[in-house]
């Protein structure tokens, strides 16, 4: 795939809930292995966005169209298996499984065996866990949580569980993650380290993120290009340093 | 890896427990310690068993509170007692109670895909509800059939046995309420044991493996699994039918202890599905070690009360409050976790010690 072609295109998405247009008319293009941002107040429908694109949503009019593959209408596993991958504002988890075993899931549709193979424990089993174990902890490593491997998710600090969350979503092999506010609730300390996980997920895996986020700090130093919402509606489009200086932005956000 | 070897190392554990309970038992029956009471007792407690661990999959690792697992119960039991009274007949004991076994599994496991088409698309106190409903609809059903056998097939009605107009040589095989008698309880306490390790086994595998660890993503959120691709009613399904598969098979066992079956309420009604929730419930949600101990407790415990007569209930519900008590409040949970640390210091002190 050349490198400039739009990974994911979405066109004139729209969504009304009863008589509220949360999502209007909304356009995207993200180009392969870019750093995108969705920023804007709250209550812009920025999540609706994300809920749109993973089918959770099924959108009232417009077309998402990834890597050539057409998604709208979809249902969020079919669409998982064409390559979004999320993480979700309010962290979910697998609280009661391991962290290992939560990675694990994220791999469960990569290797497979059968019913039968489980209730046997056939040598099939052993090799395809093996490898899963394997895989998992690779990926574990690379957000520095391979030492946690057999806490209980739940047992992890706040700010590993965010990562334990990306980490979950990179074991399924998307193409596009979309990271729903991820900065959330973190110190300055944690989001600097953040900054770093996200900028060597996307240089590590050759990765195309889609990234809402409130903290300013965190978008102007790792986006490459933004998208403003407010109201429902795109505001403003187009590269950071630009759409951060333009007057209707600092509007929204500030006020007059 | 170690984590890995930790989880066959409980699961030998739990293995090896239901081991020593029937080396023991049998040593006991053997040697005429055991009261002709107790005696009878002991192929409930497998039947028990079985159930508790088949239904600590749907509670424990699916997360969906079932209040209908006796249905399935009656189903296996219903199947398994028509096939004793018609095709295994003239088998040899074994031979015929382990076919029954493979089909009231395999029937009650077609029954649970039914039920579970409607009932998984519920969720929490709704679900529960509608198992509970259909529990009672199949014990319901099952008491006011008449089925009858004769050299044109089966024949079946909904009035009375005269109804069926059955051919000469003809039998009645479902009797209505009076059930199905002339059973030839081939059950015996080893088969018992051997059906409790198959079913252990099955469910302990199911877990251990990428299956089960799905089921148990799904229980731990629904959005997250759907959101890494996994089939949410696939899932759900799968826990849900291998749960009753097993519950049917328990069903034969309890229809090949006796010499009549009859679907009443006290046998299949939704009391003893709330029993077999309570042995999953005081065994530890997900433990299935736990409920296996719990339903052996449970069902020993009133008979041994049984010298108090009048207060003998009384004590069974003491008995399961300070249980419950004792699994989950706060102060009880820390209480435990207390001593267990205190254990483990005492160890490592000792193990220092002797290294010096």
């Amino acid at each position: 795939m050349n490198k400039n072609e739009n990974l994911l295109s979405v066109e004139n998405l729209s969504i009304s809930f009863g008589g509220l247009k949360a999502v209007d008319n909304f356009s995207i293009k993200i180009k392969k292995n870019e750093l995108y941002g969705l920023i804007g107040p709250n209550g812009a429908g920025k999540t609706t966005v994300f809920n749109l694109l993973t089918g959770v949503y099924k959108p009232d009019t417009g077309s998402i169209l990834l890597d050539g593959t057409e998604l709208t209408g979809k249902n969020t596993r079919e669409i998982n298996l064409s390559g979004i991958a999320r993480t979700f504002q309010n962290i979910r988890l697998f609280d009661k499984l391991s962290v290992l075993d939560n990675v694990k899931a994220g791999l469960h549709e990569h290797h497979k065996y059968g019913l039968l193979d489980s209730i046997f424990r056939t040598p099939k089993l052993k090799r395809t866990e093996n490898e899963m174990t394997e895989r998992a902890l690779e990926i574990l490593k690379v957000f520095d949580l391979d030492q946690e491997a057999s806490y209980m998710a739940s047992q992890l600090p706040y700010g590993k569980q965010r990562k334990l969350e990306i980490a979950r979503a990179m074991a399924t092999e998307p193409k596009l993650l979309l990271l729903d506010e991820p900065a959330a609730g973190m110190n300055p300390q944690e989001t600097a380290e953040l900054m770093e996980t996200i900028r060597f997920v996307r240089d590590h895996f050759d990765m195309t993120i889609l990234l809402i986020e409130h903290d300013m700090k965190l978008v102007s130093g790792i986006c490459e290009e933004l998208t403003v919402l407010n109201f429902g509606h795109v505001l403003c489009q187009g590269e950071t340093k630009q759409v951060l200086n333009d007057p209707e932005v600092i509007k929204a956000y500030l006020g007059e | 890896m170690k984590k890995m070897s930790k989880k066959n190392k409980t699961n030998l554990i739990t293995y090896g427990m239901v081991l020593v309970f029937y080396l023991i038992m049998q040593g006991l029956m053997m040697s005429g310690h055991m009261s002709s009471l107790m005696k009878g007792l002991m192929v409930p407690l497998c039947y028990y068993m079985i159930l508790a661990v088949s239904l600590n999959i749907v509670v424990g690792a699916s997360g969906e509170l079932s209040l209908g697992h006796a249905g399935f119960m009656c189903i296996g039991a219903f199947t398994g007692a028509i096939f004793a009274v018609t095709g295994g007949k003239n088998l040899p004991p074994m031979l015929e109670i382990v076919i029954a076994i493979i089909l009231g599994a395999l029937v009650a496991a077609v029954f649970g895909f039914l039920i579970g088409i409607p009932v998984l698309r519920l969720k929490g106190d709704y679900l529960a509800i509608v198992t509970l409903a259909f529990g009672e609809i199949i014990k319901n059903v099952v008491s006011a059939v008449f089925v009858g056998l004769d050299s044109a097939g089966f024949h079946f009605s909904l009035k009375d046995s005269m109804s069926l107009n059955l051919l000469e040589g003809g039998e009645v095989i479902i009797n209505g309420p009076q059930g199905i008698t002339g059973l030839p309880r081939n059950a015996t306490f080893t088969i018992g044991i051997i059906l409790v390790f198959i079913a252990l086994f099955i469910s302990l595998n199911l877990l251990n493996s990428r299956h089960g660890r799905a089921i148990m993503a799904i229980r731990d959120n629904r959005i997250a699994a759907e959101s890494i691709g996994l089939s949410v009613s696939k899932y759900k399904m799968m826990a849900f039918v291998i749960s009753a598969a097993l519950a049917g098979a328990a069903g034969v066992l309890y229809s090949h202890n006796l010499s009549t079956i009859q679907a009443t309420s006290k046998n299949f009604g939704y009391n003893q599905s709330i029993m077999i929730l309570v042995f999953v419930v005081l065994g530890g949600i997900g433990n299935i070690r736990g409920s296996l101990i719990a339903a052996v407790v449970l069902t020993i415990l009133p008979e041994k009360l049984r010298f108090l007569s009048d207060y003998r209930m009384l004590i069974y519900a003491i008995v399961l409050i300070a249980i419950m008590l004792l699994n989950s409040a706060p102060k009880a949970v820390q209480w435990r976790s207390q001593m267990l640390d205190r254990l483990h210091a005492k160890k490592k002190v000792k193990e220092i010690s002797k290294n010096e």
